[in-house]
């Protein structure tokens, strides 16, 4: 069926009103701003998001898919203090790093059950089990908010490296998102979490495991917090545990949100991921060079993302036909 | 007649010394100590209970409260403004209410009222290192301003003569005490001085990797920058990292305060992460707790009928002049309660 001529306004989705936002912040900020284009501020501006970058990634698949996953920064932050806290009371790094995965792997098997299988909602399921681990690595396995990387541990070196003078968050984000995007573009399994995510029950009857799937994702957003925990202790040299009270979280759901992935499901993809991080990478880079007070930065923030949403509901109204069953 | 007289004389001495003797036996000290001190509450509430100041405080507390038949007690609100506010309303509606609230308040107001309350209950209430506006029985910790102007009197020191005097801040937030006072005393100091200039003056709202998107960004725009001061040793860590990313160890001095615990601050001094760091003395500012919580309690006073500011004796400490008991030792001060 040929489609009905559109206006160019009509084709605006969320995504690329968030996409000429953004191009047209870098380049008030490379007219207005001396230090702005250079290789070394674009670098830094790329390396700020690799880490919210990769968190939003896992927090992506689990979205598609019709979830959501709160536990991310959770178990980010402790996943990685406890590895740590392992190294320091001496024991192997391999029986460390083991027990941390395995830890990691237990907390995304047991959102992804207690979602697929007990169904209950995925938005009760990671705020309980975030706050579970925080509240068990905290009080019974370390000590202090912060812990420390052992010296000379190969954390320490990786944060270090610098190949072709690139930091290696940057390598990781973009290893990650290509690991992604062939996942959700290529496989099987990442084609049926659209089709589970745009409609689920249509799935099962269609013969997909959308059980199953489910807790894929689970799984696989609990190891892209690993990943963007071990990436923040490689380049601060330890980790800090109080970044599960920062805003951290509504940040990775913001990237997401705003790149254009629907929080109903079944829409989007690396590339929606990619220009949401550039929107706040950009964006916060911009403030600080700039030299916003911290209160109007927030400001700022919410009134750009507060646009994007807006423009978008005039531009793309909701009714019966794109409105999904558990919009939220 | 002079036998009898020289006798009672004798006697009258002897009796002296006999009761001299008595009175050395019973000096009443101890059971005047002991009945005002004998099982009073001593209640912390800090921001959180996972950091080295407040694991410090704790455990001289903790010994010396023991020690003097009370009870000591403390709450973790983690961080968060509410929950330190319901811990504190729990225990002053608890029974028996504590003699003693020791609080590190998260900003200036949240907690006046409440802790108004608590002194109206005949509870006394002591402010640790975080003012507020609210007269506490006492206040201890830190001079936040006079601590700023150290930092910054340690910024232009390490930048000197014939460097390009560009100095770069990495605040707290912009509420609590602590970062605006300090924000205060760095400003005092180098306003003095007109051709330091301050080039930016982000903020991390301590966390480390905040500090250092904007110190790299920092450090991008002004590559010549010869000093950064980070409000907190909690996330300088970032600051520390992105001088590091930039190759700019040994241009680029870092300025901070903490705790002054051995592990966050000396060690960090001795490697040259930081160049200089403005320390509190925990373990002689515990004393001074200690100390206050027990002449307060036996002194009958009212709570809430006198104030006083017991400032922590600082120094920004570097590399020259650090001593091997700069620092205190969070190991060491927990072995004392077995």
């Amino acid at each position: 069926m040929a489609k009905p001529p559109q206006s160019y306004l009509r084709t605006l989705s969320q995504e690329r009103i968030v996409l000429w936002i953004t191009v047209a912040i870098f380049g008030l900020a490379a007219a207005a701003l001396p230090g702005f284009l250079t290789v070394g501020n674009l670098l830094a501006v790329i390396r700020s998001v690799s880490v919210l970058g990769i968190l939003a990634l896992g927090m992506s698949v689990v979205i598609i898919g019709r979830g959501i996953d709160l536990s991310m920064v959770a178990v980010m932050a402790m996943s990685v203090a406890w590895y740590l806290q392992l190294l320091a009371d001496g024991m192997t790094d391999g029986a460390a790093l083991a027990l941390a995965l395995a830890g990691v792997l237990a907390v995304g098997l047991v959102n992804g059950f207690l979602v697929a299988y007990a169904e209950v909602p995925a938005i009760f399921v990671t705020l309980a089990s975030g706050s579970f681990v925080f509240g068990y690595v905290r009080s019974q396995l370390i000590p202090q908010d912060a812990v420390p990387a052992p010296v000379g541990h190969w954390l320490v070196e990786l944060g270090q490296m610098r190949p072709v003078g690139i930091p290696v968050d940057v390598y990781v984000f973009a290893a990650l998102a290509l690991v992604a995007f062939a996942f959700l573009r290529f496989t099987k399994w990442g084609r049926y979490v659209y089709y589970a995510g745009d409609n689920p029950v249509a799935a099962r009857n269609a013969g997909m495991p959308v059980r199953p799937m489910q807790v894929l994702r689970y799984v696989i957003s609990a190891f892209s917090a690993f990943a963007a925990g071990l990436l923040t202790a490689a380049s601060l040299q330890s980790i800090n545990t109080r970044v599960v009270n920062s805003t951290l979280l509504s940040d990775v759901v913001l990237v997401v949100a705003t790149g254009g992935i629907g929080l109903s499901g079944g829409k989007g993809g690396v590339r929606n991921v990619l220009i949401g991080a550039a929107l706040i990478g950009v964006m916060m880079n911009t403030m600080t060079i700039v030299d916003i007070p911290q209160l109007y930065q927030n400001l700022i923030k919410s009134t750009i993302l507060l646009v994007a949403i807006i423009v978008d509901g005039l531009i793309n109204p909701r009714d019966e036909q794109t409105a999904q069953q558990g919009d939220i | 007649m002079k036998l009898i007289k020289t006798l009672a004389g004798a006697a009258s001495v002897a009796g002296l010394m006999l009761s001299g003797a008595a009175f050395a036996d019973s000096d009443p000290g101890p059971a005047e100590y002991a009945a005002a001190l004998n099982g009073k509450r001593v209640v912390m509430v800090p921001l959180a209970m996972g950091m080295d100041l407040a694991q410090g405080w704790s455990a001289i507390l903790q010994r010396e409260v023991t020690a003097f038949g009370g009870t000591f007690e403390t709450r973790d609100p983690n961080w968060s403004t509410e929950a330190g506010a319901q811990a504190l309303t729990e225990a002053i509606s608890s029974d028996p209410k504590p003699d003693v609230l020791i609080v590190m308040p998260p900003d200036l107001n949240s907690y006046s009222k409440i802790l108004k309350k608590a002194q109206a209950a005949g509870i006394y209430v002591l402010l640790l290192d975080n003012p507020a506006n609210f007269k506490a029985d006492a206040y201890f910790g830190s001079d936040w301003t006079n601590l700023g102007a150290l930092e910054a009197k340690a910024a232009m020191d390490a930048c000197g003569e014939g460097s390009s005097k560009k100095i770069g801040l990495v605040q707290g937030d912009e509420v609590n005490a602590t970062s605006l006072f300090q924000y205060e005393g760095i400003m005092k100091v180098l306003d003095a001085d007109p051709s330091y200039t301050v080039v930016a003056k982000p903020v991390s709202n301590w966390d480390p990797t905040t500090s250092r998107t904007v110190t790299t960004t920092m450090l991008q725009q002004n590559p010549d920058v010869c000093a950064i001061i980070d409000f907190w040793d909690g996330d300088a860590s970032g600051a520390a990292a992105a001088i590091r990313d930039a190759g700019l160890q040994d241009k680029v001095a870092l300025i901070t305060t903490g705790g002054g615990e051995q592990a966050a601050d000396c060690d960090m001094i001795e490697n040259g992460t930081y160049t200089a760091v403005v320390m509190t003395e925990l373990v002689r500012e515990g004393g001074d707790l200690v100390a206050m919580i027990k002449y307060l309690l036996q002194s009958g006073i009212e709570p809430g009928s006198t104030s006083a500011y017991i400032y922590t004796l600082e120094q920004a400490t570097t590399k020259a002049n650090m001593r091997p008991d700069s620092c205190w030792s969070l190991k060491a001060l927990q072995s004392m309660n077995p």
